[in-house]
């Protein structure tokens, strides 16, 4: 007999009939059906799952193996995408894995609360993601290019006069020179790195001013992603969806904003990266302030 | 039904990260995946959620791009670079005027 096991893909509010029809054709992971589990008002999108491919011992073994990690993840995300687009869906992290269907619908019902609470967070919204890059040698150039480094330099003034306080032979002596045009080039790279960094910084404020809620992505794998240059922004957003061509629109005149500079939009996708309650500020203030009615360290002064 | 997931511009294609027929980068997918969703606590996944699963499941993608390591890691570093350079303005302010 084989162990099976309950995968749980998406929590949706639809009607379990018509999701079990938006499924229709949408093989699951391991090519397994898609069904839809209801209970308390809520459809929790499932497929049986062999354990001997989803079991504890063989996920740690499976999800090293990127050819197995790729073909499992584009099919929860075939789930949640086509659940997603029939109704307002929850999706749920990848490989989450019950004994059978009747622990699922505990779930629903233990945590209801909770979820009803996180579908109306997103309800009426998509996830829009926006990766940034910058182009090294455009965002060096455009300050002191090689031949300009010197005067670069120079027109630092103060900062050149603070570098020859310590060279006694002059600006003159070809060590002294030389020196100082390694500096005028470390000082551009680190101008044009901080430059980038301020055009992404300025690019996520005005799309968080149009956004319901952002959240950054760490930056991802060059090798994986196939990108050059500097990543300087991997950010989610949460728009209200009656403000999509506005977000939209916002990220075409951003990637204007500079030469050099290249704005990738994608989406709509299943707020992924606002399922979870933002473990935010409030969260932090509050523990913040416990600890300091509590435990007062050697380090508080009066 | 059909979501058409658009890219402005479409990226590059980067090997095994863009999927075979679909124009959705294994890499966002991967973000969204791993990172987000709504984390419980599956009877059969316990101890999966305790090892963590970004952790474990980048060494499928290290492995995969095992030659070029250096060049990972250096370019992993610019971003870290890009925060220390935010610290490092201050500095300036030392310089006399």
């Amino acid at each position: 007999m084989t162990e099976t096991g309950t995968y749980v893909y998406a929590i949706s509010r639809g009607r379990p009939d018509r999701m079990s029809e938006a499924m229709e054709g949408v093989g699951g992971v391991a090519g397994a059906q898609v069904r839809a589990v209801a209970h308390a008002g809520l459809t929790a999108l499932v497929s049986t799952v062999g354990l001997a491919e989803f079991g504890e011992d063989a996920l740690k073994r499976n999800l090293e193996n990127l050819d197995w990690l790729e073909s499992t993840a584009r099919a929860h995300h075939a789930v949640v995408d086509g659940t997603a687009a029939v109704a307002v869906t929850l999706p749920l992290r990848l490989v989450t894995v019950y004994r059978n269907d009747e622990r699922v619908r505990e779930v629903l019902s233990e945590r209801g609360e909770e979820f009803t609470e996180a579908l109306d967070r997103i309800t009426g919204r998509t996830e829009w993601g926006v990766k940034g890059y910058a182009d090294p040698a455009a965002f060096t150039s455009a300050g002191a290019g090689p031949g300009d480094a010197g005067r670069g330099d120079t027109a630092r003034g103060d900062t050149g006069r603070g570098d020859t306080r310590h060279g006694d032979t002059g600006a003159s002596s070809p060590g002294t020179a030389y020196l100082q045009r390694r500096r005028a080039q470390q000082r551009t790279d680190k101008d044009a790195r901080e430059e980038a960094a301020a055009c992404a910084d300025r690019i996520d404020y005005e799309l968080c001013e149009i956004a319901a809620t952002s959240r950054v992505h760490p930056p991802q794998d060059p090798q994986l992603s196939g990108h050059e240059g500097w990543m300087i922004l991997n950010a989610a957003y949460l728009v209200d969806d009656e403000r999509a061509e506005d977000f939209r629109a916002a990220v075409t005149r951003l990637s204007g904003l500079r030469a050099g500079l290249r704005l990738e939009l994608t989406g709509p996708w299943a707020p992924y990266s606002f399922a979870e309650e933002p473990t935010g500020e409030a969260a932090e203030t509050e523990a913040a302030e416990e600890g300091t009615e509590e435990e007062e360290g050697p380090w508080t002064g009066s | 039904m059909d979501r058409v997931l658009t890219g402005v511009p479409v990226p590059p294609p980067g090997r095994s990260a863009v999927s075979r027929g679909e124009n959705i980068a294994l890499v966002d997918l991967l973000d969204r995946l791993l990172a987000g969703g709504v984390v419980i606590t599956g009877d059969i996944t316990i101890s999966i959620a305790d090892v963590d699963l970004v952790k474990i499941s980048l060494r499928a993608i290290i492995a995969s791009i095992r030659p070029e390591m250096d060049r990972i890691r250096g370019e992993e570093a610019t971003v870290t670079r890009l925060d220390e350079h935010r610290r490092s303005v201050p500095s300036r302010r030392e310089r006399p005027s």
